[in-house]
């Protein structure tokens, strides 16, 4: 925390929780955003230490709502540390850890363990979402209200599906109770069963097994109906189909509480990526045709993907050097996420804001976060960034432990210059 | 054995024309009955606390306890209730069999009715199985508890609990706590109370309640403290053990930890708020023995001692009944 207040101006204040995309400035005092305003500051203290933003955007830092990492149980992959210190280089400032862990984030110790670890690693902030069932294992339920007492942002079984549609009805009607949010991937079992790829002309030339992409819609209609059933929070988690988006319409429509998450690569690459079977783009669920994603981009465009995610999984080269079905789904993220949505700035013309919606308040509404937006009182998690200045990618040089990413080689827009959290500079280039 | 005390006195004095054949539900009774059966109820606790507890209201009559399902507390309860009112009892203990229920309790009806009782109390697993008997017998059918359907005779002896307590059981409010899904004792206390005057509150997980439930003329509370404000009566409801390691609830600590109930939970409550529970409790899963055991709040022995009042009561007014209509087919 600065002893001295801090003061950023000539900057491109972007807060999509308030419409806010113009210049302006910002005080940070005590760890917490003091004032805000647009155009150039009138008075500011004088004993505040300045920062000249030069036009580059300052946004409310990022949130993550999936992130995984290797602690406890598989630190060879990611530590908490490395997974912080890559959040932090790439302007997120919250990260949700997902509870398929060794052991399982399946009681409130281990949601304990987790916060404890973050606290002495002071760097961005770290929650945990906890398991809705015990173990992952679908069949009953962990301890739901314990883990939200201590501090569990949300429950979700992370990419396992909870088969039997009566312990997802109980999971849902019983967080319900607490208020609490599920996240639920959805997908029929049974029509992705050993898929690696999204059925389709491509995957049947390449000889990958693959799944229908309608199974993504036929499990979120279940999910979605029992939400209804229940009356409970149902976070529809990764979505990458058009026919989803409209199954969710539907339901909102019907007064359903529900809303839709989406993993950044799905945003960015489709099926053709996996082309040449590099399994940096093995992602589960499997990228998709160039419809969903354009479907999934006019859904960003208005509003209707309350969350975009990392869906930060890190695979070392021995997960992932490995014929194609055979490797780990997943890639990193963080340090990328905010890159590759100002590269749907540029490339697809999403206005900036509508990129950070997901990233900021959207989140942060979900869980009920006083971050995620630029206001008085508000902590002061920031993200001060040039949204044009080009980079090289290079995958060796990021900081988290595996480095399975499939931005590797290619030219990204969007350098985080500042990221804060609490009013602190956490990384600085 | 004539007995002219002046208990019996009182006992035969408050005896009621009680318009039905049977004891099936809660919902049966209307408010006027339900008060009468209460007055009456009353009158049988003096009997039961005095040295010569037994009259002769039920002399010659015979009583089949027939329990499907084990339930030492009720079925001695029933026992007791209607020795004390003179009549010959008999306990039969059949097992449920898994296969063609419906059939084996027909049959078992049928055999029982052929020799020749007039009273028969039955605790069944199944819903409606009093119901199905009370149609197969010529004799008064008394339900000691259908599956998840409705115990009356519980309802009956918190209501005579409350009303030895409170005076009255009109206008106090009653957090019914716990399990409410599976509790047939919910079931006919939410009737009961309701006839009687009552505001009724069902407290517990959404997991735990009857989809629903709030049209059952009581307010659904999944927060504890909540649905304990300024209640009168917290009346906890016993929770199986097997419904808490997840498929319902996700551990008996966590239960404890949001639905059990302990001295500050209960501080939420009215001052000087009574504790009930039906028995047999889970210690330390939904109540502290701390508060089950303190008789400056508990109301749980007296539940069992009004059970047997309660009960004959009960007896008493289908077996008068049968007086009244003469010679049995």
């Amino acid at each position: 925390m600065s002893p001295r207040p801090l003061a950023l101006t000539g900057a491109r204040l972007i807060d999509p929780a308030e419409g806010r995309d113009g210049p302006g400035w910002l005080l940070v005092k005590d760890g917490r955003i003091a004032d805000l305003g647009a155009g150039e500051a009138a008075s500011l203290p004088d004993e505040a230490e300045r920062i000249d933003c030069s036009g580059a955007v300052l946004a409310p830092g990022l949130i993550d709502l999936r992130v995984k990492t290797g602690e406890p149980g598989a630190e060879h992959r990611e530590t908490l540390e490395s997974a912080a210190q890559a959040a932090a280089a790439g302007g997120v400032t919250t990260i949700v850890l997902q509870p398929d862990t060794d052991p399982p984030v399946d009681q409130p110790a281990m949601v304990d363990f987790l916060a404890r670890r973050a606290r002495d690693l002071n760097l961005v902030n770290v929650l945990t979402a906890g398991a809705a069932t015990q173990g992952l294992r679908g069949e009953r339920m962990a301890e739901i209200g314990l883990m939200a007492e201590a501090g569990a942002a949300y429950f979700t079984d992370a990419d396992q599906v909870i088969t039997d549609s009566q312990v997802l009805r109980r999971v849902l009607a019983y967080a319900g109770g607490f208020n609490a949010l599920v996240a639920h991937r959805p997908a029929d079992p049974w029509l992705t069963r050993g898929a690696c790829a999204t059925e389709g002309e491509l995957a049947a030339r390449m000889g990958l097994p693959g799944a229908p992409a309608a199974a993504e819609r036929i499990g979120l209609e279940r999910d979605l109906v029992l939400a209804e059933l229940t009356g409970g929070r149902l976070l529809a988690d990764q979505i990458t189909t058009g026919a989803a988006l409209e199954a969710v319409e539907r339901a909102l429509a019907r007064g359903v509480e529900a809303s839709v998450s989406v993993g950044i690569a799905h945003l960015c690459f489709n099926e053709l990526d996996i082309g040449d079977y590099r399994t940096f783009f093995r992602l589960n669920p499997p990228l998709r045709a160039e419809d969903d994603r354009r479907a999934l981009i006019e859904a960003l465009r208005d509003g209707r993907i309350d969350v975009v995610t990392s869906a930060h999984t890190p695979a070392p080269a021995e997960d992932k050097r490995l014929p194609f079905s055979e490797a780990l789904p997943g890639v990193v993220g963080l340090e990328t996420l905010l890159s590759a949505l100002v590269g749907l700035h540029h490339e697809e013309g999403v206005d900036l804001i509508d990129a950070l919606r997901p990233v900021t308040c959207g989140p942060a509404e979900l869980l009920g976060l006083p971050s995620g937006r630029l206001a008085e009182g508000a902590p002061a998690d920031l993200v001060l960034f040039d949204p044009n200045a080009p980079r090289r990618f290079d995958a060796a040089q990021l900081r988290s432990r595996s480095k399975n990413s499939p931005f590797d080689g290619r030219t990204l827009q969007g350098v985080v210059r500042r990221t804060m959290v609490g009013g602190r500079i956490i990384h600085q280039a | 054995m004539t007995s002219s005390d002046a208990v019996t006195d009182l006992i035969r004095a408050r005896l009621f024309p009680f318009p039905h054949s049977h004891f099936l539900s809660a919902g049966q009774l209307n408010t006027p009955d339900a008060l009468a059966l209460l007055d009456l109820a009353d009158a049988m606790v003096g009997l039961s606390r005095q040295a010569a507890k037994k009259t002769d209201l039920l002399k010659g009559r015979t009583l089949i306890n027939l329990f499907f399902e084990n339930s030492t507390r009720t079925q001695a309860s029933f026992e007791l209730a209607a020795k004390r009112l003179g009549a010959d009892t008999m306990n039969m203990n059949p097992r449920t069999s898994s296969v063609a229920k419906g059939e084996t309790l027909i049959d078992t009806a049928v055999t029982l009715n052929a020799m020749q009782p007039d009273l028969l109390v039955i605790r069944h697993s199944s819903s409606g199985a009093a119901d199905l008997l009370a149609r197969k017998v010529a004799c008064a059918v008394v339900n000691a508890g259908d599956g998840g359907h409705e115990h009356p005779t519980q309802a009956l002896l918190d209501a005579l609990t409350l009303k030895r307590t409170f005076g009255d059981v009109s206008g106090l409010t009653v957090a019914i706590c716990g399990d409410v899904l599976h509790s047939r004792v919910a079931r006919s206390n939410v009737a009961l109370l309701n006839t009687l005057g009552a505001r009724v509150r069902l407290v517990g997980p959404p997991t735990l309640m009857p989809a629903d439930a709030d049209r059952w003329g009581a307010s659904v509370h999944h927060d504890m403290d909540e649905g304990l404000a300024g209640a009168d009566v917290v009346m906890m409801l016993r929770l199986q053990l097997e419904r808490m390691s997840g498929a319902f609830v996700p551990s008996s600590r966590e239960y404890f930890r949001f639905w059990g109930l302990d001295a500050a939970r209960l501080a939420k409550a009215a001052p000087g708020a009574r504790v009930m529970h039906p028995g047999p409790m889970n210690r330390g899963v939904e109540i502290d023995s701390d508060i089950a055991d303190d008789p400056a709040v508990s109301l749980i022995q007296d539940q069992v001692e009004m059970g047997v009042a309660a009960r004959m009561a009960v007896l008493a007014s289908l077996a008068a009944r049968v007086d009244n209509e003469g010679a049995r087919r």
